[in-house]
């Protein structure tokens, strides 16, 4: 049974990881699409896939947010990566499975997936 | 929507967008098959004109389409189950949505994944306090950002994947027991 008190743990695990933490300069940014239209068309289990990936490789320089409606409500979900010194990048109709191909190709090669692109759908 | 949870996590969206500092999430289960989800911000609230048409497909605050669909359809939801949805709203105070859904109906669709909606509402704002209370015959749960980041620090954010997985996997289990 899950307790508070491993809440403490994960705390000293996570303050000992921020000391070595690269510099924000290269920080990623993974932000999905969080409104009617990207919840309904399943954003949700896109959202927790990517904490999944970024906490099982421990990427500290990707950081998961959400939005609102991003506007193309047709190819929702979607996904939108911003990098440093790159051009945006939007994924969409994203699954879970999508996820893990992403994160490996694009996020840690810097490969864009272009078959998931908006670019490849429209 | 396929689960009451992401119609909740939606509603529970535009309360974050309306600015709250403060939401709460109630679940309450008579054991006759009546579910009553509260959710309440202290968001800015709509004015009696807004509140009026809230529930009108046509209304939106949104810019990127003319149409605004949260409430409209939760609302289908609970009167598709002999339920209703009711909203309450005062300008700058906040907004209450109360919705009622029999589950014991057919076109009730499940809770679903609870725990994912109330993990992903926890680190939506670093300025949000979340109370999350979910009650049944069998007993009550409670969990509140409060009482995470006491135990975080200030240096800890809610946000960080590893703290929004463990709170996902802390609700999941604890709703389990609300159950069996």
């Amino acid at each position: 049974m899950k307790t508070l008190e491993e809440l403490q743990a994960i705390r000293e695990t996570m303050q000992k990881q921020l000391n070595v933490r690269e510099s924000d300069g290269n920080n990623i940014r993974v932000v999905v699409g969080m409104a009617t239209c990207g919840i309904a068309a399943g954003a949700r289990p896109v959202l927790t896939a990517f904490l999944d990936e970024v906490n099982q490789h421990n990427l500290d320089h990707i950081t998961v947010t959400q939005t609102g409606c991003i506007g193309v409500c047709r190819l929702e979900p979607i996904v939108e990566i911003f990098a440093p010194g790159e051009e945006k990048v939007t994924y969409v109709n994203m699954k879970p499975e999508m996820v893990p191909v992403i994160v490996n190709e694009h996020l840690v090669n810097h490969k864009i997936v272009t078959e998931y692109t908006i670019g490849a759908a429209e | 929507m396929k689960e009451l949870s992401l119609h909740i996590l939606d509603i529970a969206q535009n309360s974050i967008e309306a600015g709250a500092t403060r939401l709460e999430l109630t679940l309450s289960e008579d054991g006759k098959g009546a579910l009553t989800v509260v959710i309440r911000d202290n968001g800015h609230g709509m004015s009696p004109e807004l509140l009026k048409t809230a529930t009108d497909p046509f209304t939106t605050t949104r810019t990127t389409r003319t149409v605004g669909l949260g409430l409209p359809l939760f609302q289908l939801c609970a009167q598709q189950t002999g339920g209703g949805l009711r909203v309450e709203s005062s300008l700058n105070e906040g907004t209450t949505v109360t919705a009622v859904a029999h589950r014991g109906h057919i076109d009730c669709p499940p809770l679903g994944d609870i725990a994912g909606t109330v993990s992903i509402l926890t680190r939506s704002s670093p300025n949000l306090t979340l109370f999350f209370r979910h009650t049944t015959p069998l007993g009550t749960f409670s969990f509140s950002t409060e009482e995470a980041r006491e135990i975080l620090g200030s240096d800890i954010a809610l946000s960080e994947p590893a703290v929004t997985l463990w709170i996902q996997a802390y609700i999941k289990e604890n709703e389990t027991l609300l159950y069996d």
